[in-house]
């Protein structure tokens, strides 16, 4: 329109020409492009990637805190089982060693035994053998006691008292060297 | 072209005060300040093709505005990472703020994804070609024209519309926003024409308007400052002269003022149409 030279005036000022109208138009559709069809997809994708991340990253925080939580509390238990454990083996030292004493003490007592009675019997049999030997000898000096009274009897009653004494005393003497050495 | 003062001359005596004194030597007329008008939005083109097609300088401004936001995104948007780097914080940083405070503020969060490529676009859309306004050498909005407004507001009407239809059926839709609930039955005479007014005709209207009038108010305002700073500086007497420092400040104000209105404009753009599909989207 070639009415368009020229400053318009009135309500001119308000209808556009055809060609203000086409290239206005070609502007905006290369900004609409530029910045509906490539900015505002790249801001909006890049925003949403970043709350992603940020959202991931609380996800993973809170699945490591879930972790340390159940292995806090698998190492509890783990501990309350050992503490357990070891007072069970505490309780059974105890009544092991007991019973290792009770064993031990009746193994004593029945060595004790063992050996009272040894000695017991060898006691016996050595006062057996004394007995023996000193009815042996009791019956050995009666005899030759005997002899002595018989031969002297013969010719001193008083000799007779005189050598019984002797014998006694003879006797005596014996047992105190015996009984001294 | 009418008069000599150009955009161009309003910031080149601001930077390169060399090039300004030929520039008004060659140009002036001498007869007096030139106050910007209307007529630099609508300059003389330098292509025509066939009966119709012209391509001028506003153009030239959008198609550079355009080509710059298009290799900004790909700048920002090449390589995403995770980790982002400094260029990808940027992006992810305009482009949070269109999301978050921008389709959040107004839609449920499923709906806000749906609608950010969109009122993406709006938002950097309208500031890119806001931003032309301050910028060196080509110190005007091609916003300043209605085409761009009002495209975006038509695109925004039909994207609440739409949304409206697809939540609650034509009808359902049509009846909530021009049959307001609990009002007296013969109130409907005076309320359904003022809501068909100011639902389906003056929202696209007033997004169009408001955006092209502050673009164009933003230019007179820069434009008038810069041409003062230099009529004062070159033409005026004596002590007049100094005024200049004082307007040059002005300019560097309203420059700042410009850069914040260029995104405040892009703000209020994208807001109330993502506040439309919402409000459209609703249950009354």
């Amino acid at each position: 329109m070639w009415l368009a030279e020229g400053t318009p005036e009135g309500i001119g000022l308000f209808i556009p020409p055809w060609d203000e109208v086409i290239i206005s138009s070609l502007c905006l559709i290369v900004i609409a492009i530029a910045v509906g069809k490539y900015g505002v997809p790249r801001y909006l994708k890049v925003l949403d990637e970043r709350a992603e991340v940020i959202e991931g990253g609380i996800k993973r925080a809170e699945r490591a805190e879930e972790e340390i939580a159940q292995i806090r509390s698998g190492l509890d238990a783990e501990k309350e089982a050992a503490r357990l454990e070891a007072a069970k083996v505490r309780e059974e030292a105890k009544s092991d060693a007991s019973a290792i004493v009770a064993e031990a003490k009746a193994k004593a007592g029945d060595e004790a035994r063992r050996i009272s009675e040894a000695a017991q019997r060898q006691i016996d049999s050595e006062r057996r053998a004394a007995e023996v030997s000193l009815r042996k000898d009791v019956g050995t000096l009666a005899t030759e006691l005997a002899e002595r009274i018989v031969g002297e009897s013969l010719k001193d009653s008083a000799l007779a008292g005189r050598v019984i004494d002797r014998f006694l005393d003879d006797l005596e003497s014996q047992t105190a060297a015996g009984k001294g050495v | 072209m009418r008069g000599y003062v150009d955009p161009l001359l309003g910031v080149m005596d601001l930077s390169s005060i060399g090039s300004m004194l030929a520039a008004a030597k060659t140009g002036g007329e001498g007869d007096g300040m030139h106050m910007p008008t209307l007529d630099e939005l609508y300059p003389e083109p330098f292509w025509r093709i066939g009966e119709w097609f012209e391509f001028n300088r506003i153009d030239l401004i959008r198609v550079i505005a355009t080509v710059a936001l298009v290799v900004l995104v790909y700048l920002g948007a090449r390589r995403t990472r995770l980790v982002p780097g400094r260029g990808q914080s940027t992006f992810e940083l305009a482009m949070g703020f269109v999301h978050k405070q921008i389709c959040e503020a107004a839609m449920p969060p499923a709906m806000a994804r749906r609608y950010l490529p969109f009122i993406a676009t709006i938002f950097f859309g309208v500031l890119a070609l806001n931003i032309t306004g301050v910028l060196p050498f080509l110190n005007v909005s091609s916003n300043g024209l209605v085409a761009v407004p009002m495209i975006l507001a038509v695109c925004a009407w039909i994207a609440f519309v739409a949304q409206g239809i697809r939540s609650h059926g034509l009808g359902h839709f049509l009846t909530d926003n021009l049959f307001p609930k609990g009002a007296p039955k013969v109130m409907y005479i005076l309320l359904t024409p003022i809501e068909f007014l100011s639902t389906f005709v003056l929202r696209p209207v007033t997004l169009t308007v408001r955006l092209m009038a502050n673009m164009i108010a933003g230019h007179f305002l820069l434009t008038a400052f810069f041409v003062m700073t230099s009529y004062l500086l070159i033409e005026g007497a004596g002590l007049m002269k100094g005024l200049s420092l004082l307007t040059a400040a002005a300019s560097f104000a309203f420059v700042i003022f410009e850069i914040f209105i260029a995104g405040l404009q892009a703000f209020i753009f994208a807001i109330l149409t993502s506040v439309y599909i919402g409000l459209a989207s609703e249950e009354h």
